[in-house]
């Protein structure tokens, strides 16, 4: 049997020590009338051999030659390096390090993550992770709500610019706790959120205000002006933000006059494969005041009984399994190998390396909107300065054009037109360091033609 | 000798090359959006990273490097070709986004672990979706309050949670809104069923339980269970935080459960990555299908697609951003396949022999068992309160001198109501030696701790770290470095 290693004589032995004739005997306290007879509708075993051919070929038939979709999940270049190490026995095969004096290996990577973590996002502590860039941000609300005490209304701004899969989250996860979300409309030109609008709520009981940088579409938000709305009408900024786009841009904790309060965000642009959607990580930073409402496994540097330096949970009191119905959340699992990659991810980079891994991935996404452009008919959707993705309007149906760039092997675009109806005919484009401009120029010809070619017919 | 940390490694100006592109031209960005100040990173050189990493790794137990009996945990082997058949370039390249038409390898894989997934716990429909268990038990209780409410039945505000749950339980029950009722445990193991009867009632919206428990027992009047619950209109959750015990043996659907979540990283042997990802996935009966979270896998005319939220408008939402741990998944449905039907059985047989004979032979051992009356499922109890009282061999005690002697420690005060406990799992994976080389172990220490107490408090001393103080963690959190 696949993974078991008992013998026929080892079996015997354990039976007559146990005191029982038969295995069967063992699972005497089922009452009998619930007893499964055999497991029905579950395949033979395969050879690893044979399910590796099955999973190879499988695997083959969903690969593309080349992918411009972003829209919350970046195609990065991963030194490799990072998986080599991240998938060692010792970091891939352990458990939560509950047993701090046999998990300091563990326990030392997260103490370094979370000191890059805040570091990245001008805060002062980070956790140790969440499930996902959604799932975080969900968690980051939650907890603002907590720290807002003279807040009463547990009214939330969040920008209609925001990824809407996030909302979709934030909507299943806030929605039993009274939590109200309020939609900030963006500017249909700047594609920005639209500041105006927020000085309408001026005045009202407002808890906390998302601040996505970027936002959906790539663009750039007022990210100053929108903190010091915030701080000045007693909210709690919440930033959502692109790690790589810290390298380059200013962090939460520099918006404004005095920072926001909390970053989260997706951690899978930093040395995580794209892989359908998971696992990746969120982050979660926040002020030093607030930690003690930041939710999630924390590892705290101190030393042991001879004064020697090591590293442990702490701060456990916040916790499910110590506080049980009283915790900051439900969260015991986090995303411990993901964040063992992105800290490799980052050691490797470095500071100069992750800036100009920031300013590469601008760049192209500016050669990209050039060459765009040139195609006749299609234009920037949004005037505003952007990080690493843009909205393209286009003169023929999305789906469409998508359908023919796929049949090139290209993944051109998500249909913005799905999540946003108002944008008609557009989609949502990505180019980061990993295209070269023969990629590029090789997007924007089957642009060209996949666009002349739907006047001609198929 | 310590590991400095990666930052005291680095020098100013130091670069891995080969990893960062040449640096280009200005950005053409308005100088108020950019960052003056420089993230702390390190400086080091790819060789740097490497030794640095390898050295940390080498500072764990893991499954690979030694028997790891953590209970409630299910630490079993983690096979290798799962790992690197999910690591396949067309999976890890593939961006969660790309249309149906060019992802019918990856939408057939999750298509049938869903299907396999209802066949060994008897539901009708899952969902993939959740990324871990508690994220699987939120959807869950969710599902509950949904199911209720859209009957327009909004007086059930109350969830029946054992004391011996998981803290996950609780805590969930209160992210989704309700109030939790505790139930007692009775002498014996089961539930108190008078305290059941008394509890259950028009504000019970339902009951989350773990069976066998998390005290290693199956609870036998599950159907009594049942018949309360459903009796007074509330509904069951099933957490299969334990399903390894009874996998097929019993469905969790024939047991009358109506939801359930499966932990795919301690059944499915998915690595747990040093906390880490895991899934959680999630499975109904009919009643509760059309409150199931969104993306799942359906299949129509053009092949497997994705049933979103417009196609299925009851559902209680969206859960992550794509849809869920997409890699753990591979690796559980790779696992599940090498099993096989009849692997799968195997699977209950042995994780439960093994725990008996460890329960056994320890009990010989001089160990006292906290529910010696029952039989084990895949993990059982001891209870150090007379060798604590006695001689000081506390749980902590004990597992501390494990490590030292190469093995990690079981699970340490829990559940709860047990005093000076250790829950021990020993999973199916483990040879008889292996077992029969910790319990040498463990009847050493207490050995030891009769003649010797003051050795075992001193324990571990063979670590990188000997005990850490944590209450100087707490009162002053160091939580960064700062240069």
């Amino acid at each position: 049997m696949p993974f078991i290693p008992h013998t026929e004589a080892d079996t015997d032995a354990m039976l007559d020590t146990i005191g029982v004739a038969g295995i069967d005997d063992l699972f005497e306290e089922i009452p009998g009338e619930l007893r499964l007879g055999a497991l029905e509708g579950i395949p033979g075993a395969l050879t690893e051999s044979e399910v590796g051919r099955l999973m190879r070929r499988r695997a083959a038939r969903d690969e593309m030659a080349l992918n411009f979709l972003g829209a919350g999940a970046y195609e990065h270049h991963i030194p490799a390096a990072v998986w080599e190490l991240a998938t060692r026995g010792e970091f891939y095969s352990a458990y939560t390090p509950y047993q701090a004096e046999a998990s300091q290996g563990t326990l030392q990577v997260i103490y370094e993550y979370q000191t890059m973590m805040a570091s990245l996002t001008g805060l002062d502590v980070s956790n140790a992770s969440h499930y996902d860039g959604a799932s975080a941000l969900a968690e980051a609300v939650l907890m603002a709500v907590r720290c807002n005490r003279r807040s009463k209304s547990r009214r939330v701004l969040v920008p209609r610019a925001l990824h809407p899969h996030y909302r979709a989250v934030l909507e299943t996860i806030t929605s039993t706790q009274g939590i109200d979300l309020v939609d900030l409309p963006y500017d249909p030109s700047g594609g920005q959120t639209d500041t105006g609008a927020l000085g309408d709520h001026a005045g009202e009981d407002i808890t906390a205000v998302v601040i996505s940088q970027p936002n959906v579409f790539g663009v750039l938000e007022p990210v100053d002006e929108m903190t010091d709305w915030a701080a000045d009408n007693g909210a709690l900024a919440v930033g959502v933000v692109n790690p790589v786009a810290l390298g380059l841009l200013k962090p939460p904790g520099e918006w404004g006059r005095e920072g926001a309060s909390i970053a989260c965000g997706e951690g899978q642009p930093l040395g995580v494969p794209l892989s359908s959607g998971g696992p990746y990580f969120g982050f979660l930073t926040c002020r030093q005041a607030l930690v003690r409402q930041l939710p999630g496994r924390l590892v705290g540097r101190t030393v042991d009984v001879d004064g020697k330096p090591g590293f442990t949970l702490t701060l456990q009191a916040r916790e499910q399994h110590i506080r049980r119905s009283r915790a900051t959340s439900n969260i015991c699992t986090n995303q411990g190998l993901m964040v063992t990659a992105a800290t490799i991810y980052m050691s490797l980079l470095g500071p100069e390396g992750l800036r100009r891994v920031a300013a590469r991935c601008h760049a192209r996404t500016a050669a990209l909107a050039a060459g765009a452009q040139s195609v006749g008919g299609v234009s920037v959707a949004f005037a505003s300065p952007r990080f690493h993705e843009l909205a393209l309007r286009l003169p023929a149906p999305a789906k469409e054009v998508l359908g023919r760039l796929r049949a090139q092997g290209i993944l051109g675009g998500v249909d913005l037109g799905s999540w946003y109806p108002e944008l008609g005919d557009a989609v949502l484009v990505c180019a980061t360091e990993t295209k070269t401009g023969q990629d590029i120029h090789r997007y924007v010809e089957a642009l060209r033609g996949a666009i002349g070619g739907i006047g001609d017919g198929p | 000798m310590s590991e400095p940390l990666v930052f005291e490694l680095g020098r100013s100006g130091r670069l891995a090359g080969a990893q960062v592109p040449e640096a280009g031209r200005a950005v053409d960005l308005p100088p108020d959006m950019l960052r003056d100040s420089r993230p702390q990173l390190p400086e080091v050189s790819e060789l740097d990273a490497v030794r640095h990493y390898t050295r940390l790794s080498q500072r764990n137990f893991s499954i690979d490097t030694q028997f790891y009996p953590l209970g409630s945990c299910t630490m079993k082997y983690n096979p290798r070709g799962c790992n690197t058949y999910a690591m396949l370039p067309g999976f890890l390249q593939r961006h969660p986004l790309a249309p149906e038409d060019v992802s019918q390898g990856f939408l057939a894989c999750m298509y049938e672990l869903q299907r396999m997934l209802c066949r060994v716990t008897g539901m009708t429909a899952f969902s993939l979706t959740p990324m871990a268990g508690a994220q699987g038990e939120l959807s869950g209780v969710a599902m509950i309050r949904a199911y209720h409410l859209d009957r327009g039945d909004t007086e059930r505000t109350e969830i029946l949670v054992p004391d011996a749950a998981h803290g996950t339980n609780p805590a969930t029950a209160v992210k989704c809104g309700f109030t939790v009722r505790e139930l007692p445990t009775a002498a014996d193991g089961d539930l108190d069923f008078e305290a059941l009867r008394r509890l259950a009632g028009p504000r019970t919206a339902g009951i989350m339980l773990t069976n066998p428990s998390t005290l290693g027992l199956f609870e036998r009047r599950i159907r009594e269970v049942q018949e309360i619950i459903h009796g007074a209109g509330g509904l069951l959750y099933y957490d299969g935080a334990n399903l390894n015990a009874i996998l097929g043996k019993v469905l969790p659907g024939d047991m009358g459960f109506d939801v359930i979540h499966i932990n795919l990283h301690k059944t499915f042997s998915t690595p747990h990555g040093g906390g880490g990802p895991g899934s959680g996935a999630v499975g109904v009966g009919e009643r509760l299908a059309p409150f199931l979270p969104t993306p799942f896998v359906g299949i129509g005319p053009d092949g497997y697609r994705w049933v979103d939220a417009a196609d299925h408008p009851k559902s209680i939402g969206r859960l992550s951003a794509f849809m869920g741990n997409a890699g753990v998944l591979l690796r559980a449905y790779i696992y599940m396949r090498m099993l096989g039907r009849r692997g799968m059985e195997r699977v209950a047989d042995h994780a439960v022999l093994n725990a008996n004979y460890v329960m056994v032979r320890l009990a010989a051992a001089g160990f006292d068992l906290a529910y010696p009356e029952r039989r084990a499922c895949h993990e059982f109890v001891v209870t150090l309160k007379r060798q604590a009282r006695e001689y000081g061999l506390t749980a902590i005690n004990l597992a501390k001198a494990l490590l030292d002697r190469e093995f990690h420690a079981p699970t340490t005060y829990f559940p709860l109501l047990v005093p000076e406990c250790l829950l021990i799992e020993p999973t199916e994976t483990e040879s008889k030696e292996t077992l029969d080389r910790f319990v040498d172990a463990m009847a050493e220490i207490l050995a030891e701790a009769q003649v010797d107490p003051e050795r075992c408090r001193q324990a571990p001393v063979k670590m990188p770290v000997r005990r850490l103080d944590e209450v100087r963690a707490a009162r002053k959190p160091d939580l960064r470095y700062r240069p």
